[in-house]
């Protein structure tokens, strides 16, 4: 929208000319172009970023005044806290010098969203980061990875030992819950979402219900029937139960949520070409769901792959290598982890940051398959 | 190339009647249905067996023990002695801590993924949160019970010097002794509750990101387009319409960290006191008695214990139930339907 320069020969404004005269109007050409400033909707101005860095810096000079010549606060949590603080006030100050009281209160809490989306990641970063630089130690020497525990003392070193039988006894364990749950959640999201009915809908609160249940209690639930009652002995076997007692409701509710959100149109289509339910089922909204569905279940497994309680319970602690779910005690990541903790002796606790960061690699590649899952396409 | 063939002409003589479409399943489906259902049942028996088992085996704990069970503080099976106030007690603290942190950086780091962040990032702080929500308790456990104890106790330090006059912030000690007792300061419910803040904020910013993200675009555009800030559209359209959504996702987490074991029991000092005191040494949970206790039990312990599990379930399911109901009410209701 261009601005109309105000002439006196508007058609308009023609009743003060006197009459017999003719006004001819200006060409609009030789009037100088006037143009109204555009408001500015997004980005920043060059004096906007020198606000920010600004800001910055008298806060960082702030920070260092008052952590390290008025009080003691000279720590890094404390000179970043007050950093932030000190910025927090600085910005509002500054912005408004020159801009109207709901851009000041925009730029602050932009500020504080921002910085606590980098704590949070800087928390996300320093985890990870952290295991692996603790448990750089121990995860060079081969025997970590392929050894296991027998006859190797809490004081031997390093290239003594290793954590094979808990790698061995993870995978068995959470292989077992596995091949126990995914049939049996996927078969009930199918029920709750392509049958139906009044059961359907009691079977689907229940499950909802269990979800809320804590690992421990069920851990400790397989521990009383189990092993309590009906003396089967501390086993894989035992664990792989209580860890499938702990994803089954997580799993089917995850499978129900991404199978209730395939098009309905996509079933009804199926169904009017003369589709069986059934294979409405298994060639439509499997297809459709496959990605989510994957995704699903993927992190399901990372979730029970890295739970200790349930695995506490129930599985004892094996310093061997032990294959067989049903050949007594077993040992596994997290529960290896947890006992060395426990123990307190500085190579065992070193061991175990070595574990964390197998078991942490462990669920970054399931983590990393379940994108990808989710990223395929069902192909055409 | 057409050839007409007059004997496919439509005959025109039978009356269409209207294929029979049988209600019930018939066929490959009525096998489709009743394994769905016999799944369907199987997966019943055993959840809700669970929850059944859970409320039998309460029975005869709290016949002994009657209401005393729920007054009770200390947990000394051999003196016949059984209750759960101070763990429960404990569980609230640690989970209340842990509420405090998460809360307000789940907010602020849903706000900023769903209205801040350029779009080219987007996807990654996505699967950052979601990643977070993977590592497990275990490795949050450890990495605060050996690492990260010390700066925490320090942080707690802080806290009791400069806000010891609240009751919430008092510790049993001086804080500006010249040599600071720093165990009194350890191994105490806010040590726990950081740890467990850690597992809880992925889940309830994954929630919130969610809600925020469904907020109405045409409403955006018009707060915009009449002139407000960013956070003004955030304030006028975005926080309302996830109104639903901070709290229900909040909830989710407090249902996560009500139950969470392993990283408390790394972490704390258990004590049976009855306490309202998150930075002072000592503190224990349900999860953690459990974890503790489970070894040395008969099996009247073992009933009291499953008891104080029940008592934990329960707590957690109302507090699911109600975040499910919360965040459904939030939905807008737009359908996924071609």
């Amino acid at each position: 929208m261009t601005a109309v320069p105000e002439s006196p020969a508007r058609p308009g404004t023609a009743p003060v000319a006197p009459t017999g005269q003719t006004w001819v109007r200006p060409p609009a050409d030789d009037l100088p172009p006037v143009r109204a400033p555009r408001r500015r909707v997004s980005g920043s101005t060059p004096g906007d970023r020198l606000v920010t860095v600004g800001s910055f810096v008298a806060a960082a000079a702030c920070a260092w005044v008052v952590c390290f010549r008025l009080l003691p606060w000279g720590t890094v949590p404390g000179v970043l806290v007050v950093t932030f603080l000190a910025y927090l006030a600085v910005v509002a100050v500054a912005t408004s010098a020159t801009q109207p009281g709901p851009q000041v209160m925009d730029r602050v809490v932009a500020a504080v969203v921002t910085g606590g989306a980098v704590l949070v990641t800087a928390a996300l970063v320093a985890t990870v980061a952290f295991t692996f630089v603790r448990g750089a130690g121990a995860l060079p020497h081969l025997n970590m990875w392929v050894d296991d525990m027998a006859g190797v003392g809490p004081r031997d070193p390093l290239t003594v030992g290793g954590v094979g039988h808990a790698i061995v006894g993870s995978l068995v364990q959470i292989g077992l819950a596995v091949v126990v749950t995914v049939p049996l959640a996927i078969g009930t999201a199918v029920f709750m979402t392509e049958v139906g009915g009044r059961f359907a809908r009691v079977v689907r609160t229940v499950v909802e219900a269990m979800t809320a249940l804590p690992s421990i209690v069920a851990g400790l639930f397989v521990y009383t029937v189990l092993i309590a009652t009906l003396g089967v002995p501390r086993s894989g076997l035992a664990a792989a139960a209580a860890l499938s007692v702990m994803m089954l409701p997580i799993i089917a509710r995850a499978a129900d949520v991404v199978l209730r959100v395939v098009p309905s149109g996509l079933r009804e289509a199926s169904l009017a070409l003369g589709a069986s339910r059934w294979r409405t089922v298994w060639h439509v909204v499997l297809p459709t769901a496959r990605p989510a569905l994957s995704t699903a279940l993927i992190l399901g497994v990372a979730r029970g792959v890295g739970e200790t309680s349930p695995v506490l319970l129930t599985s004892g602690a094996a310093t061997f290598f032990v294959f067989g779910p049903t050949d007594g005690v077993m040992n596994s990541l997290p529960l290896f982890i947890y006992t060395a903790v426990r123990s307190g002796e500085p190579l065992l606790v070193e061991r175990a940051f070595g574990a964390a960061s197998i078991l942490l690699l462990l669920v970054l590649a399931l983590f990393v398959v379940a994108r990808r899952a989710a990223r395929r396409r069902p192909s055409r | 190339m057409t050839t007409l063939r007059e004997d496919l002409e439509p005959q025109a003589a039978a009356p269409a009647t209207p294929r029979p479409v049988p209600r019930s399943a018939t066929g490959v489906d009525r096998l489709f249905v009743g394994g769905a259902r016999a799944v369907g049942a199987t997966v019943l028996a055993i959840t809700g067996g669970i929850g059944l088992f859970l409320a039998v085996q309460a029975v005869p704990t709290l016949q002994r023990y009657g209401l005393a069970f729920f007054t009770e503080t200390q947990w000394q099976p051999e003196a016949d002695v059984l209750g759960i106030a101070s763990v429960l007690v404990g569980t609230v603290t640690v989970a209340a801590v842990a509420l405090a942190v998460a809360f307000p950086l789940a907010l602020t780091t849903a706000l900023y993924i769903s209205e801040y962040a350029p779009a080219r990032v987007r996807p990654g702080l996505v699967s950052m949160v979601d990643l977070m929500a993977a590592v497990p308790s275990i490795i949050h456990g450890l990495l605060w019970a050996v690492l990260l104890q010390p700066y925490a106790s320090g942080i707690a330090r802080w806290l009791h010097t400069y806000l010891g006059f609240l009751p919430v912030f008092q510790v049993d000690t001086d804080p500006t002794a010249a040599m600071w007792e720093q165990s009194r300061y350890t191994a105490s419910a806010f040590v726990a509750g950081l740890a467990v803040a850690m597992m809880v904020l992925p889940m309830a910013c994954a929630v919130m990101r969610e809600v925020f993200a469904q907020a109405p675009a045409g409403e955006r555009e018009a707060a915009l387009a009449l002139g407000s800030t960013r956070w003004g559209m955030i304030r006028a359209v975005v926080l309302p319409f996830g109104r639903g959504g901070v709290i229900g996702g909040t909830m989710l987490g407090l249902g996560r960290a009500l139950g969470e074991t392993i990283a408390v029991v790394l972490i704390v000092s258990p004590s049976f006191e009855l306490k309202v005191r998150p930075l002072e040494v000592g503190t224990n949970t349900v999860s953690a008695l459990i974890a503790n206790r489970f070894g040395e039990s008969s099996a009247s312990q073992l009933s009291a214990l499953l008891t104080a599990g029940l008592v934990l379930f329960l707590l957690t399911l109302v507090i699911n139930t109600l975040a499910a109901v919360v965040v459904a009410r939030s939905r807008s209701g737009a359908g996924t339907d071609l």
